[in-house]
């Protein structure tokens, strides 16, 4: 896959792999991205993965916008792609109440029961694309097409960290409160942002992400435990 | 040590340098609207580039400190006040406890900096102190600061410099010329003509502007590939032309990722201009290519450093016996202030 090259100013270079969302563009922008973690190159300051494209933030006085897209040209051509071990989680999620509050229309509008549009849900595997928007906000992809829905004409104005959403053909873990025009199926008890905590975020770009129901007397009791400092939000062990 | 904010305006927050290196987690640097202009009011007190200050937006405000402070005001022309004295701004002054301090209106600027010798000790949050208002983050509380609020301040350098800009000194050498950009990364997006559009017309500041964007009048900028992609990066100074095809450029706290198609970014040393021009102003823009832009970064990156590296000791005046007193008391201090006994 040949990426092309956009400066964005001149402290950032923009790698772009598609115009689309794509899964093989979405592992090329996460390796290239990687490849700068594994050999980080002085000058480079920040590497931002997106859907489609690697962002690269640079110190001109360091390092020159055209040496850099040479490097990567270079880079390319040894990029391993193959089985990249994602971490995997598997996030609790208290469906429908007063934060899921679209779960009960939006089955209906699906033609299924809440029980069918929850097991829908919660047995996709959902790729990390990328973090932005907000501080520890994950877009997933891989949303089952029964599920694509589009986003409310109006947006709400206070929606609660945690809550799980759903907006055109990609779905979020929500970090922090605020407006939304999603669609909210459920609550998770984890938080994606916490500053306070030795690692503030909780996911990244490449991860792969399922939902597992719980009731909302456990996710309350899990809300808990994570309050008291219980660092229990964790992957799965990695092979 | 702290100083308390008596009353401000309705944009007065802490700022240091800004975040890096988490945008991959979705936290923009947030940090000054005026990066030279903070970085030069820590320098005429002594402090070094990292130390957090105020940034205030049109009005500074009055404040008091419970200790004597030094305290340098840089960003625009206001009346800056000490009890009933005045004093001119890109100079390092000392103001006792008790005493006001009264900072105006900024003419022809936006955003000011209020600098404090030895910086405003908050803690940090994510590796820095600056406030992200938009997710309230660091700063004081993640908030603006309104009165009452009682900021703690670090302890001032051991050797308290007291420094002053000669009027001669400007952190940019363009002052008054075009704001340059270099086209992308979607100009792909926009014809030729519409892209022509963006250098041979005009455009004004608007009203819409805030430390995440500035929202500009001028001719309209259809994207004849549409005004939707799926989302990349931003950074600061990037021109995002929204379906309604008036432009917006982004700021300090924009967003990590935007799904508006970016048809030109402002250079570097160009975006603290844009900041602080006053809402209304008009001008051009004009196009440079990415390694004149990095030219200029580098050439202003040295101007700014020689400048702060040659600020002038304010002049010496008549000893004072307070000052011959405290040569007794305290090594050390070299702050002219304190010899001449003026402040």
């Amino acid at each position: 896959m040949k990426p092309t090259f956009h400066p964005l100013g001149d402290r950032a270079l923009v790698v772009e792999f598609s115009e689309e969302v794509d899964v093989a563009a979405n592992d090329h922008v996460i390796a290239l991205g990687a490849s700068f973690q594994a050999t980080p190159v002085s000058g480079v300051t920040e590497v931002v993965p997106t859907y489609r494209s690697l962002q690269i933030l640079y110190d001109p006085i360091q390092l020159r916008g055209a040496a850099l897209e040479a490097e990567i040209r270079s880079r390319l051509t040894s990029i391993e792609l193959t089985e990249r071990p994602a971490r995997r989680w598997r996030v609790p999620v208290a469906y429908g109440g007063e934060i899921g509050l679209d779960l009960e229309e939006l089955a209906e509008m699906k033609g299924m029961t809440t029980a069918e549009l929850i097991e829908l849900h919660s047995s996709a595997e959902y790729r990390v694309f990328m973090i932005g928007f907000a501080p520890g906000f994950a877009y997933l992809g891989g949303v089952p097409k029964a599920l694509h829905t589009p986003r409310l004409p109006q947006p709400r104005q206070a929606i609660p960290a945690g809550a799980i959403g759903l907006g055109g053909q990609q779905a979020s873990i929500n970090s922090v409160p605020g407006p939304s025009g999603w669609r909210f199926l459920g609550w998770t008890p984890w938080r994606a942002f916490d500053p306070n905590r030795p690692r503030p975020f909780l996911f990244e770009a490449g991860d792969r992400v399922k939902f597992m129901p719980v009731s909302i007397e456990e996710a309350r009791e899990i809300a808990k435990r994570i309050a008291a400092g219980e660092d229990i939000a964790r992957p799965d062990d990695t092979p | 040590m702290t100083l308390e904010v008596i009353s401000t305006g309705p944009m007065l927050s802490i700022q240091d340098q800004g975040r890096s290196g988490l945008r991959h987690f979705g936290v923009s640097a947030a940090g000054p609207m005026d990066a030279p202009s903070l970085a030069l009011a820590n320098a005429l007190c002594g402090n070094s580039t990292t130390a957090a200050g105020l940034e205030f937006a049109g009005v500074g405000g009055r404040f008091r400190a419970d200790h004597p402070i030094h305290f340098a005001v840089t960003g625009g022309d206001c009346e800056i006040k000490v009890g009933d004295r005045l004093r001119p701004t890109r100079e390092c002054h000392r103001l006792e406890p008790g005493e006001d301090l009264q900072i105006g209106f900024l003419r022809g600027a936006t955003w000011g900096y209020l600098a404090i010798a030895g910086g405003i000790d908050v803690p940090e949050v994510l590796n820095a102190r600056a406030t992200h208002l938009r997710f309230g983050l660091g700063g004081h509380e993640g908030r603006v600061l309104k009165a009452g609020d009682r900021l703690p301040l670090g302890p001032p350098p051991e050797e308290q410099t007291c420094l002053r800009a000669l009027p001669s000194m400007s952190g940019s050498s363009h002052r008054d010329g075009p704001i340059r950009i270099v086209l992308g990364p979607q100009d792909g997006y926009f014809s030729d003509y519409v892209k022509a559009r963006l250098t041979e017309e005009a455009f004004t500041i608007t009203p819409k502007r805030d430390r995440m964007a500035t929202v500009l009048e001028g001719p309209p900028l259809p994207a004849e590939r549409g005004h939707d992609i799926v989302s990349d990066g931003t950074i600061a100074g990037a021109i995002q032309v929204p379906g309604s095809g008036q432009p917006m450029v982004l700021m300090a706290e924009a967003q990590t990722t935007g799904g508006y198609p970016k048809i030109a970014t402002v250079i570097s040393s160009d975006l603290p201009r844009l900041a602080q021009m006053v809402t209304g102003t008009q001008f051009r823009f004009a196009v440079v290519d990415r390694d004149a832009a990095e030219e200029i970064a580098i050439e202003e990156a040295a101007r700014l450093d020689r400048m702060l590296r040659n600020l002038a000791v304010k002049a010496d005046r008549v000893l004072s016996s307070d000052y011959l007193l405290s040569c007794d008391l305290i090594g050390g201090f070299s702050c002219p202030e304190q010899i001449t006994g003026d402040d």
